[in-house]
């Protein structure tokens, strides 16, 4: 005889108090969404490049995923979000290494959200500013080196990163030193995400050298229809992870929401009519890269600005970035991709943008400039993000250096020439002649023929 | 017996082919090509760089006729594919030494 009132109490909940079922629901799906940009970028990238180094250019994406996300695991959420060893620079290394003590529910502290679920949708975030790195050395780059540098730069340049704008002081816990002593605004990731790959993919593509070509050969696109999906899959990823860094399902998520919207719309607006003027035609290539520039420079500023505020923000970093996109032939760099074009300079215009047009009724609550609050956010603004720039511009091209000194960083010219998608993975993106070969007999391992290690 | 080449702008090629099925063409071989002439192809703009595209697409078509229909077709096609601007392409007869038809093994005139 089992009573309604009997099944209930069998069946309450476990969760210990503080946990909310509507926050935690939320950021399960904003991590998945994060998730989504990954392949996102992948396509976004892969069809700027030529068809013969398109599943290279996927592939440095897709591993930098795999990379991160078990590095993170292992010890990069403990140096971001550690009990910090000093000086707020780094969290402790041991204190949730393997996140095997966030298991325990009371581990969460007074959070509204399994703090497990937290340092994953923390690691997502390292996955999809790493990935964007690998747009600067596009065709040319080991893949194997690729791997070793992208484990490596998770725990000596974003984790640190993280931990200096992202780990907030609580009860018990002292975090990063931007966030709590300079007071940065930065609500998902302007300097520590967007400016932190930018200031990486310069470093490395300065590193590894110019393509065979640059400044010569037409490298055109090779398929601009990946790119739109891709830039459209960025978009729908990026509302997990701006309005996911609310942390919640509330007021400043939907806010969020908004902005994010309003600015990805601006930036690709911005973007084409500065093509039109200038070029005589609005491409798909620049509508793509507007809105993502819209989005880089939101990322900071998405809880700071009014929809207002937002559509600005957005038109500026799109007319702004299709202006910097052409200053690697000015300069001589090789960012094949234009990481530094699009989301360095987008970094930068969100990151200091907050400290102009921020408004105090914003969920973030302060003032800029023009809205009479002064200089002081500004300078807040420019110092964190400076800095940031310069440590993640150094160390990366330190880091670079080493893997490039110790295996080789970059493939041969000839191989280049050829095709990295072959020489490197032994194979091509798109079989357009059936009458291509037959199966090869082999002798090598299980059967496969042995190929030249590259 | 002669092999007429012929290389044209794409967007003629539905007229071509009906002009040349109006002089009594049955069959043809067509290809998706790509070169230039004086044309010098032409420019594309990717984020602000420009590039210079040399190469130009165009449809190639090759038909093998009789000797006393070599003047109709190259006719047909000059008229079908011409715009008047630069680029319509070129037209071009060469001699052919045999043709069998692999279905039955006929030769030469009766091949075609």
């Amino acid at each position: 005889m089992t009573g309604p009132a009997l099944t209930s109490v069998a069946l309450a909940p476990l969760a210990p108090a503080g946990l909310d079922s509507g926050d935690t629901a939320w950021l399960l799906a904003a991590s998945a969404l994060v998730l989504l940009m990954a392949p996102g970028l992948a396509l976004f990238y892969g069809g700027m490049v030529r068809s013969k180094s398109v599943l290279n250019m996927m592939m440095m994406t897709f591993g930098a995923l795999a990379v991160i996300v078990v590095v993170w695991v292992l010890v990069g959420y403990s140096i971001a979000f550690g009990d910090d060893l000093g000086w707020g620079l780094l969290g402790d290394p041991r204190q949730y290494a393997g996140l095997g003590g966030l298991m325990d529910p009371d581990a969460n502290g007074g959070s509204s959200v399994p703090l497990i679920l937290f340092a994953v949708f923390q690691g997502l975030f390292c996955v999809i500013t790493g990935a964007l790195v690998s747009g600067a050395i596009a065709d040319r780059a080991r893949f194997g080196a690729w791997l070793v540098f992208i484990g490596v730069w998770t725990m000596l340049v974003y984790a640190p990163i993280a931990h200096w704008i992202f780990d907030f002081d609580s009860e018990g816990h002292v975090g990063g030193w931007m966030a709590n002593r300079l007071g940065v605004l930065d609500f998902a990731g302007g300097t520590a995400v967007e400016i932190t790959s930018g200031a990486s993919g310069l470093a490395l593509a300065i590193v590894l050298g110019r393509r065979v070509g640059f400044g010569r050969d037409p490298m055109r696109p090779h398929n601009l229809t990946l790119v739109m999906l891709g830039a459209g899959l960025l978009w729908f990823g990026w509302f997990g992870f701006n309005a996911g860094s609310a942390l919640g399902a509330n007021q400043t998520a939907a806010v969020v929401f908004v902005t994010t919207l309003v600015a990805g719309a601006a930036g690709s607006l911005g973007w084409i009519l500065l093509e039109r003027l200038r070029d005589g035609h609005a491409t798909s290539l620049g509508a793509a890269s507007g809105l993502v520039a819209g989005l880089v420079a939101i990322t900071p500023s998405c809880a700071s600005l009014s929809p207002i505020g937002a559509i600005l923000m957005g038109t500026v970093a799109g007319v702004v970035c299709a202006l910097a996109v052409g200053l690697k032939y000015r300069f001589g760099y090789d960012d094949s991709l234009d990481v530094v074009g699009v989301h360095l300079i987008g970094g930068i215009v969100g990151t200091l943008g907050i400290g102009l047009i921020g408004t105090a009724a914003a969920p973030t609550g302060v003032d800029g400039l023009f809205y009479g609050g002064g200089v002081d956010q500004l300078g807040r603004q420019a110092l964190g993000g400076g800095v940031v720039l310069v440590y993640a511009f150094v160390m990366s091209g330190i880091i670079g250096i080493v893997v490039d000194k110790l295996m080789g960083f970059r493939i041969d010219e000839e191989h280049e020439i050829t095709g990295i998608d072959l020489v490197v993975h032994a194979e091509t993106a798109y079989d357009l002649h059936a009458t291509a070969g037959t199966r090869s007999a082999g002798t090598g391992f299980l059967g496969h023929a042995q190929r030249e290690e590259n | 017996m002669k092999l007429v080449t012929a290389v044209i702008k794409p967007h003629k090629w539905e007229d071509t082919r009906a002009a040349l099925e109006t002089v009594g063409v049955t069959g043809m071989t067509v290809s998706e090509v790509s070169g230039y002439g004086r044309q010098k192809g032409h420019t594309e703009v990717y984020r602000g760089a420009e590039y210079d595209i040399a190469l130009v697409p165009k449809i190639r078509i090759e038909i093998v006729v009789n000797d006393d229909d070599v003047t109709a077709v190259v006719d047909a096609v000059v008229q079908a594919a011409q715009t008047g601007k630069i680029g319509d392409g070129k037209v071009w007869v060469s001699p052919v030494e045999a043709v069998v038809r692999v279905r039955t093994g006929d030769r030469d005139d009766t091949a075609i």
